[in-house]
């Protein structure tokens, strides 16, 4: 089977210039692999290392070396040496990044927030609103705060509306950052059934999680980032 | 016409190859090079002094280069040096397949004669004369930026400057270009004034599709706008990449402190 993910021997470190050029090393040889249907779930205390290697898969953060092969469209690219529009393209249409915080943009109303990727992606305004509007349902967000931008939700509800965003689009790989830790015991239900549902569909996702219990009810494969440590 | 679209968006806008300018010892703008593509959002960042307008000017044709060139490709498919340019055919280019944004919007607006008159101009430039298909053109782009079309024959001196901003943008745009040059565009407004016309530039220029140069000092416009970030110091450009790495995973040492000089908000 092709892995979705194909990580070999990656490696980042922080030089604080500010702080006289010190090195922070985060992590070493980072490998592992992901296949379709897959739910790894990365483990390890804080400070391990765990967002900085979701941060890499994602492109947001760069590798110093090593390879992080993501299956795009029908090839394996290394996005450690891709072009940024090259990344673009895959976070378009491949790779999707649930991270712990909703980073909203003023005046933009929740529908149209959780819509947006699809809208992107070419769906038309009405059904993507209308997909949009059954994941806020599921998530329990209430109608009456649909056309309201999420700014000043609690910060239960932008975490929901951001797990919306985050699931809305059909993409092949979904990096999760926490996507429970701010929510009470039946929305993390609705979570672990949408990560069940992307898993039928195929998807392969990373994910950290704190909670015990929804670990052990998502997760595949355990890889534990301790191992990754890079030697301070 | 799928195969015309890609090829459309697979081949750059804009390419800088090596661009310099210096002003006799001092170099404003040191070896640039970068293509732009379709659709694709640039941000120029540094500090004042660092090159960034220079670079705009020289980018746009608006400043010769001492070193190096600026090639863009035209609406025939045609790829131009801009240097052998003749002036009718770059003017032409800044008034049809161009826009330019100035902070100031004094600057890229008439300021006495009529919001109508303002936008309604650049359609006359592109041989546009039938005055009731320009005055609908014209209210329909005023009410795309969010200005009362009831304004539409007010001169912009009685607009508030949010208002003359969006104002410029809608006269920009009403040519349907492919690029827009933009510099500081929410430069001297109000935080909340900022944060509605960012949003406005943000939803059109995916809906048009549009490649924007936009030189900016604040990060936090560049985050939202942008695809791409470049940061310029003393005329070179020092760190490139996309817009969230740069400043998320900022390299250089003069990134770090830009970026680590970011008030909490």
């Amino acid at each position: 089977m092709t892995a979705m993910i194909d990580i070999a021997d990656a490696k980042k470190t922080f030089t604080m210039h500010l702080q006289g050029g010190i090195e922070l090393p985060v992590v070493r040889g980072v490998t592992f692999r992901v296949e379709p249907s897959e739910c790894v779930v990365l483990s390890g205390p804080s400070g391990a290392g765990k967002s900085s290697i979701l941060k890499m898969i994602f492109g947001n953060y760069r590798c110093d070396s090593g390879r992080i092969g993501i299956w795009h469209r029908g090839a394996l690219i290394d996005l450690a040496t891709a072009e940024p529009r090259q990344v673009l393209n895959i976070r378009r249409s491949t790779i999707g990044y649930v991270s712990q915080f909703l980073r909203a943009v003023p005046r933009v109303a929740t529908i149209d927030v959780v819509a947006e990727p699809l809208i992107v992606n070419g769906m038309s305004r009405a059904d993507a609103q209308a997909r949009a509007g059954g994941l806020l349902h599921r998530l329990n967000i209430p109608e009456r705060l649909w056309q309201l931008p999420p700014a000043t939700f609690s910060g239960g509800e932008q975490q929901r509306v951001n797990i919306a965003r985050g699931f809305i689009s059909d993409l092949p790989i979904l990096l999760l950052d926490e996507p429970t830790a701010s929510l009470d015991a039946a929305n993390r239900a609705v979570v672990v059934e949408l990560i069940g549902e992307k898993k039928r569909q195929g998807v392969a996702m990373v994910a950290i999680v704190h909670d015990d219990e929804i670990r052990h009810r998502i997760a595949d494969r355990i890889v534990d980032v301790t191992s990754f440590a890079a030697a301070a | 016409m799928a195969d015309q679209d890609r090829i459309e968006n697979d081949q750059p806008l804009l390419v800088a190859d090596s661009l310099s300018k210096s002003y006799g010892r001092i170099a404003a703008c040191r070896d640039v090079s970068f293509a732009l593509y379709p659709g694709e959002v640039l941000a120029i960042v540094g500090e004042s002094g660092s090159g960034k307008s220079t670079l705009l000017q020289l980018l746009s044709g608006q400043l010769a280069p001492s070193g190096g060139q600026v090639s863009y490709r035209m609406r025939d498919g045609v790829t131009r040096d801009l240097a052998t340019l003749g002036e009718a055919e770059r003017r032409f280019l800044f008034r049809t397949d161009w826009g330019f944004v100035h902070q100031d919007p004094a600057q890229g607006l008439r300021m006495a004669v009529s919001a109508g008159a303002n936008v309604g101009e650049r359609l006359m430039a592109v041989g546009w004369n039938h005055y009731g298909r320009i005055r609908d053109t014209a209210s329909d782009w005023l009410t795309r930026v969010e200005i009362d079309v009831a304004r539409i024959d007010d001169a912009p001196r009685t607009y508030s400057g949010g208002m003359r901003q969006r104002l410029q943008i809608a006269r920009n745009l009403v040519t349907e270009p492919r690029l827009v040059f933009m510099d500081e565009p929410t430069g001297g407004l109000d935080v909340s004034v900022q944060a509605r016309l960012l949003d406005l530039l943000r939803n059109l220029v995916a809906e048009l599709h549009l490649a924007v140069v936009i030189v900016t000092h604040d990060l936090a416009v560049a985050r939202l706008l942008s695809h791409r970030v470049m940061v310029m110091k003393g005329g070179r450009v020092i760190e490139t990449g996309l817009t969230d790495q740069v400043l998320d995973d900022p390299r250089e040492p003069y990134t770090q402190l830009l970026v680590s000089s970011i008030l909490p908000p």
